[in-house]
């Protein structure tokens, strides 16, 4: 049977499983969008914003652990898509963008809505392909697929010219296999650096495990928990890697880093043997990189050897898919004794009695932490809790206590302000049995607003949580800590009423003035099933985000908020963002 | 520290934008970058000369490998390993300075590829060093005025 190019695109994709596509038409991509429009396999999401495409694939595939799909056209429709784009990539997210292109003829004529795809996205992909050859449909698509899920995961760009989608050819072979001579990531660990980490875990004293988004990504967390189980070892998580282990367990200290537990921090800086699992050393993480850790030898499971040494040398470094490289792990460890750690689980528990988490409430003002206790406890701890960035997202993952993988969806790497809202609604196309929220602040929400209209048109419900504050709260922090008070464009003046917003694109508004209405409220929110709400809750507009490693210091020197007076940082530290 | 890092790649579109691509995000340094196919057309030779520390070499190596195009990266300079240059020069040349260059061309071993009225054109292939002290001797000493200098950059094979 003869295809033409676009024919061959939408069968490749079917052919990898892809049920939803997020995107956005244009000149470049008619084709592809008339040979969509001719089957039923596939759920397009028309959004609002290629942005919002990107993102909701992003939560999509956060999700079900399914790669996203993104269809853009040429020009503005596949620069938009960059920050989404560059949002997956810092997370390691497996995603597949199609991009259209200008004819063949016409690349590199300055043509009308031509950008050099390839090129600006280089940087922020794990891989990019320009189609130029009919013939190269099939095995291209299997390849960046095979590439986007496989290894350190993350997306992969497809630019293709308009004239390869209208072009046909007779009988196009799909194949079933990749083989790729130039990409073979390591999955199974060395046996050899197996048995060294054995022998520093079973002599150590003072161990602590941090583990990370790989653990999420990697699909690990089963593999983790027996792991923290037969070892009894305190573990801390990374802002991605919550809910692989669960928050609620004894042995969890809570979120490590910049806004992490003391009693978590304490413990990293203190031990003798640092185990971590899936997680790569970040700056938010590590705090100065000098005073990091300084007793500790060293183990790092990791996928990516790149990430091995990069920001911290380590002891024992195991290369491989975190999943089989726990299994092993976890073999080799049975029956093995380890040291009595006793002393150590007391002095942690000392730590933990700092209770670094706790915060003064104040009369006639709504507390943004007790939002989040409220969300947690309303939702029985089972949502899909997604964020933006700012002082919100620190507090949804200090507050709400993830006990299982994929609940907690937020941009760790890069930080995208509008990443909530549409990653909310591809959390939700992905796991329409789950209530999913999104924790916003009035700043972030305003990036990617326009979504709102999609999440009608596709019946996606979700509650906002927006903790308004009238600040750009984690700048205007900073400010208050590091510039002498004085905040600059961190105040949002003229907000619109988004209890009126919401309703004018055919969703429900409720406003949380005063914390005896936040309960009923959320409650309220939560009973309408089928309908997206905008909870609008006015907090306290000068709270702080405790407790915090002030840029350039160690992990033992948090501040803890409302017992530590702020100390103004170096000027090493104010270098750091 | 210096390095020669060997690098075999898919000869594809884009192959040698996503290595100076790489190095540019990554803050690398590169003093010298050389690319052609080899005997199998369907794959390139680059050799990149950079200055880092064993760390920064380290994350080069485990970055240029990252690369899902590249097939191989190897580290010449920690192992025996030949190195070569290619120079064309250019200079000046008078009657009255024609014996000194024909002395300079001699010692170091080139050749003269072309010849005009009043310039040679020389070529050297050595190691980069060698092809300093050639540019070098024309710089300091009085004989002649260099005109045009090119060269490739380092290419280079382990021994054996």
């Amino acid at each position: 049977m003869e295809l033409n190019g676009a024919e061959i695109i939408v069968q490749s994709l079917q052919k990898e499983g892809v049920d939803h596509i997020f995107g956005y038409p244009g000149g470049a991509v008619l084709h592809i969008y008339d040979a969509l429009e001719a089957q039923d396999e596939i759920l397009h999401v028309l959004v609002r914003h290629e942005q919002g495409a990107a993102h909701a694939a992003d939560g999509y595939a956060r999700a079900s652990g399914k790669p996203g799909v993104v269809l853009v056209t040429s020009g503005p429709g596949i620069t938009n898509a960059v920050t989404g784009i560059a949002t997956a990539f810092m997370d390691s997210i497996p995603m597949v963008v199609i991009s259209g292109q200008v004819p063949s003829p016409l690349i590199g004529n300055d043509a009308f809505q031509e950008v050099d795809a390839v090129g600006i996205t280089r940087s922020c992909v794990k891989h990019n392909f320009l189609i130029k050859d009919i013939n190269d449909i099939t095995s291209v698509i299997k390849k960046a697929f095979h590439i986007a899920t496989t290894g350190r995961p993350g997306p992969v760009l497809i630019d293709i010219p308009k004239d390869v989608t209208i072009a046909r050819i007779k009988e196009p072979k799909f194949p079933e296999k990749v083989h790729m001579r130039s990409y073979n990531p390591q999955v199974i660990a060395g046996a050899n650096s197996i048995e060294k980490a054995v022998s520093l875990i079973t002599t150590a004293k003072q161990p602590i495990i941090y583990s990370g988004g790989g653990t999420v990504i990697g699909n690990a967390h089963n593999e983790l928990r027996e792991f923290v189980n037969i070892l009894g070892f305190p573990i801390t998580q990374t802002l991605m890697g919550l809910g692989a282990f669960p928050a609620t367990n004894e042995l969890s200290l809570g979120m490590l880093g910049m806004h992490g537990t003391y009693e978590a921090n304490m413990a990293m800086h203190d031990s003798d043997c640092v185990i971590a699992v899936g997680a790569r050393f970040d700056d938010r993480v590590t705090a100065a990189l000098d005073k990091f850790c300084p007793n500790a030898k060293i183990i790092h499971m990791d996928i990516d050897p790149s990430s091995i040494s990069k920001n911290v040398p380590v002891d024992v470094a195991i290369v491989g898919d975190v999943k089989q490289t726990l299994q092993e792990l976890n073999k080799a460890l049975k029956g093995k004794t380890t040291f009595d750690i006793s002393p150590w689980w007391k002095q942690i528990n000392d730590w933990r009695k700092v209770d670094s988490l706790a915060y003064k409430k104040k009369a006639g003002v709504i507390k943004p932490q007790t939002v989040i206790e409220a969300l947690y406890e309303v939702t029985n701890g089972k949502a899909i809790v997604t964020s933006d960035v700012g002082q919100h997202q620190m507090w949804a993952a200090q507050y709400y206590q993830f006990d299982e993988p994929r609940l907690w969806i937020n941009s760790g790497g890069l930080g995208t302000m509008g990443f909530g809202l549409p990653a909310a609604m591809g959390a939700k196309l992905a796991r329409p049995d789950l209530d999913v929220a999104c924790v916003t602040g009035e700043g972030s929400i305003q990036m990617m607003l326009q979504e709102l209209s999609t999440m009608l048109q596709y019946h996606t419900p979700v509650k906002i949580v927006n903790l308004n504050n009238r600040y750009l709260g984690m700048v205007r922090q900073w400010q208050e800590f590091f510039y002498e008070k004085r905040y600059a464009m961190s105040y949002m003046d003229a907000l619109p009423d988004f209890v009126k917003l919401a309703q004018s694109y055919g969703h429900e508004g409720i406003l949380i003035e005063k914390e005896s209405d936040l309960m009923p409220g959320l409650k309220e929110a939560f009973a309408m099933k089928d309908k997206t709400v905008f909870l609008d809750i006015l907090t306290d507009q000068t709270e702080n985000v405790f407790p915090m490693i002030p840029s350039g210091a160690g992990h033992n020197e948090m501040l803890l908020g409302g017992r530590d007076e702020m100390k103004s940082t170096n000027d090493e530290g104010l270098n750091l963002v | 520290m210096r390095h020669i890092i060997s690098v075999l790649l898919e000869n594809e579109f884009g192959a040698l934008s996503r290595v100076a691509g790489l190095f540019s995000a990554r803050g690398f340094n590169i003093e010298s970058l050389t690319v052609a196919p080899t005997n199998d057309p369907t794959l390139s030779r680059m050799t990149i000369v950079s200055m880092g520390d064993d760390a920064i070499i380290e994350q080069i190596i485990k970055q240029t490998n990252k690369l899902v195009d590249v097939v191989k990266v190897s580290d010449l300079t920690a192992e025996k390993h030949i190195e070569r240059e290619l120079l064309l020069l250019k200079v000046s040349v008078e009657p009255s300075n024609q014996a000194d260059i024909d002395r300079i061309i001699d010692e170091h071993g080139c050749k003269i590829v072309d010849v005009s009225e009043n310039t040679y054109t020389i070529e050297l292939a050595g190691q980069g060093a060698h092809v300093d002290s050639l540019i070098e001797e024309f710089e300091k000493s009085d004989v002649s005025n260099i005109l045009e200098v090119a060269r490739t950059g380092v290419t280079g094979v382990s021994q054996g």
